[in-house]
């Protein structure tokens, strides 16, 4: 393998396109930013405008945001993760038939109507990406973050995967398969990661505490200290 | 489209820049825009909307936020069937109750978008083309409207892993021109078919193929 290379080749050109495009990447990280005129106001008047035409309800508009804040996000997929990995029968389910072991738990709806859940071993690393668009499991992981969205992530990850994992802090040995899954259609993917050594006398709420965001994604691994702040 | 949203593959984006906190949203405003786009029960389909994104000029389409985005599309489509006037979106006032709204979402039914039940596959018995193991090539073909067959693949081999049942065709949906329903793959491609000796030789990209994007290797 010729990993010394390609560390060079993915130093040089993430050096060169942070020289490049550094206004791109400073859009990307701060998202909302990028806005050239006053969104506030004009998202504002839209509103008005579809509550006097009768075409929306406010109060669901309110229920809408509330949900998508509150009710779901990663702690439903980690939820997931911990039962599989606590409970072989689940898990067996959870993999065969991906939709309905999540709605055991009461996990579904828009953009989960079809999932697919994929595990990660020792020889297999799964990542999770949408070149096309921003598709992502929002049952199980909410709304996809700004990174998922940005056009870094959309265009490399299936060239690259390694050198992104690598910024996000993980390196994957050369005798490890990585697997890029591009959610081209309305299959939803979640990674199941692997389960860190020194938890096998965790109850499934303390494994569910370690389970981050992104080791759902496949942009990270579990380790056996409680996530914190971490993501 | 050859769009610039079709991006598997670009090396010139710069590096990807983890987030520094989960907020879901990132100033008010764009929570309202996800409802509003949830909300509104348009005359067009899911398909639809992704192409009227694909339709952003590329300069637009790098420099908008997320959300931004998603607000241009909705205006865009909602003025395209009537909805809505351009007058009234430019005025801010209701020129007149629309006649065209469809169902109004209640605060009940956003409880039911959260819930199992619905499925995106369909139950139809359509005749699948390809075999799970089968050696595939990806066609290798230019629409110029919404297509879900990524420029990276094709013309690639690769090979059927799973099938994924019968879904309908947004490359029809998004145009009006019916659901065309088809077997969905899951289609893996060896790293180096698609990107050359630069790839590890291990790794493959797996890629959700309808059965028209595909003929047989």
């Amino acid at each position: 393998m010729n990993t010394t290379r390609r560390d060079l080749l993915t130093a040089a050109l993430t050096a060169a396109g942070a020289a490049v495009t550094s206004d791109l990447a400073r859009a990307q990280e701060h998202d909302h930013q990028a806005v050239p005129s006053d969104p506030t106001l004009r998202v504002k008047a839209l509103e008005s405008l579809l509550v006097a035409k009768g075409i929306v309800d406010r109060a669901a508009l309110d229920a809408l945001v509330d949900t998508y804040e509150h009710k779901v996000g990663p702690r439903n997929g980690a939820r997931v993760v911990a039962r599989a990995w606590r409970d072989g029968a689940y898990k067996h389910r959870l993999l065969i038939n991906s939709t309905a072991a999540m709605a055991e738990l009461g996990y579904g709806g828009a953009q989960g109507e079809q999932m697919v859940v994929l595990e990660n071993s020792a020889k297999v690393h799964n990542l999770v990406v949408c070149t096309l668009c921003s598709c992502y499991p929002w049952p199980v992981l909410g709304l996809p973050p700004v990174w998922y969205r940005s056009a870094a992530y959309r265009s490399r990850s299936v060239i690259d995967p390694r050198g992104v994992l690598r910024e996000f802090g993980l390196e994957i040995a050369d005798d490890v398969e990585v697997r890029v899954w591009d959610s081209t259609a309305e299959l939803r993917y979640l990674v199941l990661p692997e389960r860190p050594a020194g938890t096998e006398n965790m109850s499934e709420a303390e494994l569910a505490a370690l389970v981050t965001r992104d080791s759902m994604v496949g942009v990270g691994k579990v380790t056996a200290q409680r996530a914190g702040t971490r993501t | 489209m050859n769009g610039i949203h079709d991006m598997g593959g670009m090396q010139d984006m710069g590096p990807v820049l983890p987030d520094k906190d989960q907020r879901v949203f990132h100033a008010a405003w764009e929570g309202r825009v996800f409802a509003l786009d949830m909300a509104v029960d348009g005359d067009w389909t899911g398909a639809a909307e992704r192409y009227q994104i694909e339709l952003i000029p590329p300069a637009d389409y790098l420099r908008m936020s997320y959300y931004e985005k998603w607000v241009t599309r909705l205006v865009e489509l909602m003025v395209k069937t009537s909805l809505v006037t351009r007058a009234e979106i430019e005025s801010g006032k209701a020129i007149e109750r629309t006649t065209k709204a469809g169902h109004v979402l209640s605060v009940a039914e956003v409880a039911a978008l959260i819930a199992p039940g619905s499925s995106a596959s369909e139950n139809l018995s359509v005749t699948a083309h390809f075999k799970v193991r089968q050696r595939v090539r990806a066609r290798n073909m230019n629409p110029e409207g919404h297509t879900r067959l990524p420029r990276y693949t094709r013309g690639k081999l690769g090979t059927v892993e799973r099938d994924y049942g019968v879904a309908v065709f947004p490359d029809t949906r998004a145009h009006g021109l019916g659901d065309k329903p088809q077997h969905v793959y899951s289609v893996r491609f060896a790293a180096r078919e698609l990107w050359g000796d630069q790839a590890s030789r291990r790794d493959s990209v797996y890629v959700d193929m309808w059965d028209d994007y595909l003929e047989p290797a």
